[in-house]
């Protein structure tokens, strides 16, 4: 291992600690929104569907605006933080989950739902006729079927997270310890010509980046050969 | 086109601006434009991450940065040309608040009854490098460095305090020029080294007529009143 200064580190497990959180939440969050999309026969659920989907297609500059004025004084993060006594939520590690948890959203419902999409009715309605009470038919027949969406769900939502930049950038104040994540590390470094250090972190995220998207695919390949 | 003599041999020129520079460069570049016909194309970043965009080849004629170093180091490694360099501003720093009644002056900083205090990144903006001499000048660096907050450039950190995420913070005099709003303490100038700010042209601009044509330009009475307009002194050596 090259010695690598601690700020490495601290951005390294930061990022780590940042992105195992998020997906955590994430998977708790998106699972009953997943369920509810593949199983509402609701007319406007697509529209929700689009209000889940929409991290996917606006720029982090839109998140990192209007959360930096949400998390702030006049909005509500200013109020949940007024709870224990601070003024904003932004700067602070509980912001970033905020913002991570609205980022990562749709990589994590998405995959979810689709694989609730292809267990069908079938399984439901035969757990039904066995007399399993739709809690336990979730517990024990759908979610056990939908496990390859569940897993392709954590490993996008904490990849996703991992690289998240422009949103850090505009609500973290670069607080090492507490805000200044990985990708921001690797834009400090490169601005103040630290390219030794940028490179190590960089190289580190392609491989990474590599090593998540290989698992996906294998993941993905045993979900289809499940499905057959 | 050929009627107008003035504009017959317009060109255009891209100039990399630090942050803090950016209303009084959009104001001399319109007023360029009008006195020469050549476009002034401008953006803006923080020194460091313009700095490193020329290293790599960037398509940039000018560099007007927020210090002295980055233009010598521009022409120490073959980007800028040689003899070019001049001190077309000299920064003025500025205690700011969003709220009326909190700046007052350098007690405030020693009272510190605030949250956060944002600043640019002293790592990287001059303006950052300065906030932190003059907290450690007053002695008061260490009390309030937990709650230090960095904006990615000075532009950053100004809309932290506009936003009310950081009650006060060290901002470039030229971005609360042109309103009134909240409170202010200017911090005098001997408090920290000057921040000299230096522009260059660059390898890219040496036979660009509308580069140099800027760079002149620059040290205009017209450009002059523009950059006193925003509270930056001048040299006026060249």
């Amino acid at each position: 291992m090259p010695n690598l200064s601690p700020e490495i580190w601290t951005a390294v497990s930061l990022t780590v600690q940042l992105a195992a959180l998020t997906t955590a939440i994430l998977l708790v969050v998106g699972t009953p929104v997943a369920w509810w999309l593949a199983r509402s026969q609701a007319r406007w659920k697509e529209a929700v569907a689009a209000v889940v989907a929409l991290p996917l297609v606006l720029p982090p500059t839109v998140l990192g605006f209007y959360l930096l004025v949400a998390l702030g004084p006049d909005g509500p993060g200013g109020a949940l933080a007024g709870l224990w006594g601070a003024r904003t939520l932004a700067f602070t590690f509980e912001g970033l989950v905020i913002g991570s948890v609205i980022y990562s959203l749709p990589f994590v419902v998405q995959p979810i739902r689709n694989a609730f999409d292809a267990v069908g009715e079938r399984p439901l309605e035969v757990a039904a006729t066995l007399r399993a009470s739709p809690m336990r038919a979730f517990w024990t027949v759908a979610v056990p079927l939908a496990r390859p969406g569940f897993l392709t769900g954590a490993v996008l939502g904490f990849a996703h997270t991992m690289g998240e930049f422009g949103v850090v950038l505009m609500i973290g104040g670069n607080i090492p310890g507490e805000t200044k994540v990985l990708s921001v590390a690797i834009y400090d470094f490169v601005e103040t010509l630290r390219w030794r250090e940028a490179n190590l972190l960089a190289g580190g995220m392609v491989v990474f980046a590599f090593v998540v998207i290989l698992a996906m695919m294998l993941i993905e390949k045993r979900m289809r050969r499940a499905g057959e | 086109m050929a009627l107008l003599p003035a504009v017959a041999n317009a060109g255009s020129t891209h100039v990399a601006v630090a942050a803090n520079f950016t209303h009084a460069a959009i104001e001399i570049a319109g007023r360029f434009e009008e006195k020469t016909g050549h476009v002034a194309v401008l953006s803006f970043g923080s020194t460091g991450q313009l700095f490193a965009q020329v290293s790599q080849g960037a398509p940039f004629e000018v560099f007007l940065a927020a210090d002295a170093e980055r233009p010598a180091l521009a022409i120490n490694e073959g980007y800028g040309v040689e003899g070019t360099t001049f001190t077309y501003a000299v920064g003025r720093l500025a205690l700011w608040s969003a709220d009326a009644g909190l700046v007052i002056g350098p007690e405030t900083l020693l009272v510190g009854e605030f949250d956060k205090i944002a600043i640019a990144n002293p790592d990287t903006a001059p303006y950052g490098t300065a906030a932190v001499e003059v907290m450690r000048g007053l002695g008061a660096y260490e009390a309030l460095s937990a709650k230090i907050v960095r904006g990615n450039n000075i532009a950053q950190t100004y809309q932290f305090v506009e936003t009310g995420n950081a009650e006060i913070g060290f901002v470039s005099l030229s971005q609360i020029v042109g309103h009134a709003a909240g409170s202010r303490w200017v911090v005098p100038a001997e408090l920290h080294a000057p921040i000299r700010q230096d522009a260059v042209l660059l390898k890219v601009g040496e036979n660009s007529a509308a580069a140099r044509a800027f760079l002149e330009f620059l040290t205009s009475p017209d450009a002059v009143a523009v950059i006193q307009h925003y509270g930056y002194g001048v040299e006026g050596d060249r």
